[in-house]
């Protein structure tokens, strides 16, 4: 179990500069002086000589290359992901203070998640029939509609139409907790959409190839109740599958993140992202991707790892 | 000629059977959808009532059914039809050219690594993984805010980042089906690399690439129109679903069709591309 979180842990940390070194490689690879596409885009904007030498110079395009790569790597390494173009602040500082935010959303997605997807699951597989069908129908749909379709149509239901939850915004928990928790549950619930469809399928697919075990018919033989059988031992055993799915589906989460706080305005890194990417504030977009781009490979590693716990076979690969 | 009638007829039986089994009503009427939206993409200058940018003020949010207004107008008075049927369009020509390009990249990384093996497979296989170490729609915004917003960099970005999917596949495939006799069977009799590797090993195993494409439009309309929901992706005014959403948005309190109308297309070309892949997969693979 040691060499297997060891060697999982390793190729973690070369997926990081494999994609360090290619983000590096993506600014480089801008047709032209990358300094100059950023100030101007695509419009003919005047650029006065003087910003895009200090253009240049911030993003440290002024250095041979090599140094320039070397300068990147030892940057990241050491957290100092650089300063924004639009007010000089420390782009670990704007993360770290809007991260916590991000994961806070996304979190409570995956609880709201399970808690819909594993019951619906279950009744989908129960019952059969009918109820089976609309259950399927309904997910199929859930996984379709877009995050920001889901996200619209729930402040226009929830919160224009009904009053039920503020449109959006943000509140200090330790300020105003209830205010906090109102604006948390619509982006938090929209968020959960999709993947609680799918948790929904995966519950109902396990817990039908549990029911087909010799095991469930030697438990009922034994003159164990339906339900008893199905809570402690069906259930229970379906899980598994169930846990390795959602893990998988909490980088996709992480990526809807991007649509539903703007949707919702809601103050993560992820609506930080999206405003950098339309101010061009170069600096800030990479050091975002870089984290998020972390935080993926950290729990694809965690999922890897977990798996390798819950079934030793898959160790051995 | 007697022997060969009776050895066809139970196969047909069984393809039918098999494609009754995984076309259901749903699914089947999926089907229907998807051929609807390819024909709206290729004729969408010939079935368009109107040109999509022009405006008419006087017609400003002019309700479903209104006529020459059969979706209604949004709020510069353009003709909501003739925009959802450009966002179409738009929508299908991106996610098409990204997947294909994903699809034939993927396709010869896979069967490359999975016959040739060695360090050809290290590299190739390795660097997929590097792909799906970034998350999608971060990568794209990266992507935009270098390259600049529009189809281009939409459809170069798609293009790698679906390149995984295709790649493991064939891979697999190839893997499995590249001992097999008939394949030796080729070396033998002298056929060049280019051969075996795409008259004989491709055809074995490119049915579950077909299942691959379909799912990969849907995740690939799904991307395309989040990051044009966001203004970074299809530049306005130019027609996009993703974009009219947006839009439709601002003004959703007094004029919900304005959100619903085009939120309900970009839905269902995603959920019909999905349908029609779990309907192809459970078609071409019946074990499942």
């Amino acid at each position: 179990m040691i060499n297997f979180l060891l060697k999982r842990v390793a190729t973690g940390i070369v997926l990081i500069y494999v994609v360090l070194t290619l983000i590096f490689l993506m600014l480089h690879a801008v047709p032209g002086d990358p300094a100059m596409q950023l100030l101007a885009g695509d419009g003919a904007a005047q650029v006065t000589p003087a910003a895009l030498e200090a253009a240049r110079e911030r993003l440290g395009l002024n250095a041979p290359l090599p140094v320039q790569y070397w300068n990147y790597l030892a940057g990241a390494v050491q957290l100092d992901l650089g300063t924004s173009f639009q007010d000089g602040a420390p782009v670990l500082d704007l993360v770290s203070e809007r991260l916590p935010n991000t994961l806070e959303l996304v979190l409570l997605a995956v609880l709201i998640a399970l808690a819909v997807g594993i019951p619906l699951g279950s009744v989908a597989a129960r019952r059969g029939g009918f109820v089976d069908s609309a259950i399927s129908v309904g997910t199929s749909i859930g996984m379709s509609v877009p995050v920001y379709v889901v996200g619209a149509l729930f402040v226009l239901l929830f919160a224009l139409k009904l009053g039920w939850f503020p449109a959006g915004g943000y509140e200090e928990a330790g300020g105003n907790f209830v205010g906090h928790v109102s604006r948390v549950v619509l982006p938090a619930a929209a968020l959960s959409f999709g993947i609680a469809s799918i948790i929904a399928r995966m519950t109902r697919s396990a817990i039908l190839d549990n029911y087909r075990q010799d095991w469930v018919r030697t438990a009922r033989s034994w003159g164990i109740g339906r339900r008893l059988v199905f809570r402690k031992h069906v259930l229970r055993n379906s899980l598994t599958p169930v846990a390795t799915v959602t893990a998988l589906q909490i980088g996709t989460l992480l990526g809807s993140t991007v649509l539903v706080e703007r949707i919702f305005n809601w103050p993560g890194i992820s609506a930080l992202l999206v405003d950098s990417v339309i101010e061009r504030d170069y600096p800030v977009v990479q050091g975002i991707v870089i984290i998020l781009s972390a935080i993926f490979i950290f729990i694809n590693i965690l999922v890897d790892v977990l798996y390798g716990y819950l079934d030793p076979r898959a160790r051995v690969s | 000629m007697s022997t060969t009638i009776v050895q066809k007829s139970p196969k047909k039986v069984t393809v039918s059977a098999a494609l009754k089994r995984a076309f259901t009503p749903v699914r089947l009427a999926a089907a229907v959808m998807v051929l609807v939206f390819i024909l709206v993409m290729i004729l969408a200058p010939l079935i368009a009532p109107a040109d999509p940018l022009e405006q008419n003020i006087a017609m400003r949010f002019a309700p479903l059914g209104t006529p020459g207004y059969l979706l209604g107008a949004d709020e510069l008075g353009r003709d909501v039809l003739s925009r959802v049927i450009f966002g179409i369009r738009t929508e299908l020509l991106v996610a098409l050219s990204a997947t294909l390009v994903a699809m034939v990249i993927g396709t010869v990384l896979g069967l490359v690594a999975g016959y040739f093996g060695g360090i050809i497979e290290t590299l190739s296989m390795r660097g997929v993984d590097v792909i799906l170490a970034f998350p999608p729609i971060i990568i794209a915004l990266l992507a935009t805010t270098l390259y600049g917003p529009g189809p281009g960099t939409l459809i170069a970005v798609m293009g790698v980042l679906f390149i995984p999917a295709f790649a493991r596949i064939v891979y697999g495939q190839t893997l499995s089906v590249g001992r097999a006799e008939f394949v030796e069977a080729s070396e033998v009799f002298g056929a060049r690399v280019f051969v075996r590797l795409f008259r004989v090993i491709l055809p074995n195993v490119i049915a579950p690439v077909f299942v691959q494409f379909s799912l990969t439009m849907a995740t690939a309309i799904l991307l395309e129109s989040g990051l044009s929901y966001l203004g970074l992706g299809i530049v306005p005014p130019a027609p996009s679903l993703g974009t009219m959403v947006a839009e439709g948005q601002r003004y959703m309190s007094t004029e919900p069709a304005a959100l619903l109308v085009p939120g309900t297309i970009v839905s269902l070309t995603i959920l019909g591309f999905s349908l029609l892949g779990d309907a192809l997969r459970d078609w071409l693979d019946p074990r499942r």
